[in-house]
């Protein structure tokens, strides 16, 4: 590695040279290593270099794709509204979803087989069901349950009751739908964690005399942060995007503003340009904070460091710790 | 001799087909040194996590301090063994330390983490104080100056020394060893045997599965024998090594010696 860096070695010299398998005189050896030359690649970058500035130009210059709609509606307070709500959406069912997905873990991984058979029919149907379905059937949850009511079940008195058509909201039935969705497969990945951790573990907190929710909140939890944290990443990317089908029961999110703008002017092309600008905002965003979490919580991750640093440039600290 | 703190009788426990402890009979003293020696697959191991109720038991009693581990009787007669509330069978484990062959530290804490983890959680310590606790177990262990390491920044001689450490700041009346060296590099099992031969000497009641023969004769009161599920012979470590009366015994001897 260092070889090829090193000065004074003329790298254009080698090839030059005829091929041998002879053996340089000893001072020779420690030289130079050169790459072999590969054109096909060269030809290979050009071509799609070329193609990719082809493409851009056609677009760019279409006169079709209309900019200065593009420009107009990009900031403009119906969209940003709409941005405002895909985030919170996302947000909202994310979290629900990660509180379901810990819960059916742990169930799924129960020694009682009915909470096992529970948490795995509701992992069976909500992956198994689409979730545009799913959507459109929480919007219209009053077909099926016209009053919703606390009280005691099997038509026993009821204390509260409301009517589901004000209840479920457009926004209502999207986190509906969005979070018990997403909650199947965070039990997955919530599953997947948790097994990957040293069965080893659970028994050394056993031995201290840990009960079995410390042990999963303290010691196989955190450890299993390292298996969840990047398929969590990709969940949370793809629900960014994954809000817009909130747009077919109303859902006021970015896709649903952007469309109620379309069909009213006819900017069909434009305004999906500055839908999707946002979302690439968003994903980009999204994807940067995955690089940083899945650092920190890397197997080969170096520890905490910047805690002891803190403790030694914050005077308080310091003389905390010295005093203990 | 001191009272008896541990006492086992007719423990049976079965993996599926094969019975893997065959009615075990046991007495721990306390203060005392016990090594329990035996072929791989004898049942060591298990029958050390059924004292400490990692492994539920299918027939027989283990006591300590006079009260059933794991279990409370029920029936007439006392025949019918149920499992305890979890809360009754944590409060057991507090007073059972126990040392495992792979260690099983948290590699998500530092040692000094480690140690204090128990006290805090289950004892609900204070942090100072659990921290100050842990950094003198430490120092016992010889380890003052890797407290703030990882797991993974130790050595395993290291490693097992702070599992020890951990196990101890629990403050329990027994402590159990399951082959605490196996998992270690040659020249790494001399400084857990030193840390164990200290606590040893003082004073703590010790259960200790092993295959350091020298350990196990110059440290223990007593060796026992297993082979198959079941004890075969026990007695103090001169007479067990110079003199076994069964020939199981002299042929497991003859081949570690």
């Amino acid at each position: 590695m260092t070889h090829r860096k090193m000065p004074g070695a003329a790298l254009g010299a080698a090839p030059a040279a005829a091929t041998t398998d002879a053996i340089p005189p000893e001072e020779d050896l420690s030289l130079q290593v050169t790459r072999r030359p590969r054109p096909g690649r060269w030809l290979a970058v050009l071509a799609a270099a070329l193609f990719a500035v082809w493409l851009a130009y056609t677009v760019i210059v279409n006169p079709n794709l209309h900019w200065d709609i593009v420009a107009k509606y990009q900031f403009d307070g119906v969209i940003l509204k709409g941005l405002g709500v895909t985030i919170q959406l996302t947000l909202v069912s994310m979290a629900l979803g990660i509180v379901i997905g810990v819960l059916v873990a742990v169930m799924q991984l129960s020694d009682s087989p009915v909470l096992r058979l529970t948490a795995g029919a509701y992992t069976w149907f909500f992956r198994g069901t689409p979730l545009l379905v799913q959507l459109i059937f929480w919007f219209n949850l009053a077909l099926l349950f016209p009053v919703i009511s606390i009280g005691v079940p099997f038509d026993g008195p009821k204390l509260i009751s409301w009517q589901s058509n004000q209840v479920i909201t457009g926004f209502v039935a999207a986190l509906l739908g969005l979070s018990i969705n997403e909650g199947a497969y965070m039990a997955e990945i919530v599953r997947a964690g948790i097994q990957s951790v040293d069965p080893g573990q659970r028994e050394a907190g056993a031995s201290i005399g840990m009960s079995n929710r410390q042990i999963l909140s303290r010691i196989i939890l955190p450890q299993a942060m390292r298996v969840i944290i990047p398929p969590f990443g990709n969940q949370f990317i793809s629900m960014l995007k994954t809000t817009s089908l909130v747009s077919v029961i109303a859902g006021a999110d970015l896709m649903t503003v952007s469309q109620h703008l379309y069909l009213a002017n006819f900017e069909v092309v434009a305004l999906l340009l500055v839908a999707s600008l946002w979302y690439l905002v968003l994903t980009t965003i999204a994807s940067i904070g995955q690089h940083a979490v899945e650092r920190r919580y890397s197997p080969g991750a170096a520890p905490p460091l910047r805690r002891r640093v803190l403790a030694n440039l914050v005077p308080g600290r310091a003389r905390k710790e010295a005093t203990a | 001799m001191n009272d008896v703190i541990l006492r086992a009788r007719g423990v049976r426990k079965r993996f599926g087909a094969t019975e893997v402890l065959k009615g075990i009979d046991l007495d721990v003293r306390s203060g005392e040194v016990l090594c329990v020696i035996g072929p791989s697959g004898s049942g060591k191991s298990t029958l050390l996590r059924c004292f400490n109720h990692l492994e539920q038991i299918d027939a027989g009693r283990v006591w300590m301090d006079g009260e059933l581990i794991g279990y409370e009787q029920h029936g007439p007669s006392g025949h019918v063994l149920r499992e305890r509330r979890p809360r009754d069978i944590r409060r057991q484990r507090e007073r059972i330390g126990m040392v495992f062959q792979r260690f099983h530290l948290f590699p998500h804490r530092t040692a000094v983490q480690n140690v204090m983890e128990g006290p805090v959680a289950v004892k609900g310590l204070s942090r100072v104080q659990a921290e100050k606790q842990a950094r003198e177990l430490l120092d016992h262990v010889g380890l003052a100056d890797r407290a703030d390491h990882y797991p993974g920044q130790l050595s395993g001689g290291q490693q097992q020394r702070v599992a020890i450490a951990r196990a101890l700041a629990m403050e329990p009346a027994l402590m159990l060893f399951d082959e605490p060296t196996s998992a270690l590099d040659p020249e790494l099992v001399g400084e857990v045997l030193g840390v164990m031969r200290d606590l040893a000497r003082s004073g703590m009641t010790m259960v200790v599965v092993t295959h350091e023969m020298g350990f196990a004769r110059e440290v223990a009161d007593r060796v026992l024998f297993m082979d198959q599920g079941a004890v075969v012979e026990a007695g103090t470590p001169e007479l067990l090594f110079t003199d076994p009366r069964h020939e199981r015994t002299r042929a497991f001897l003859s081949t570690v010696l």
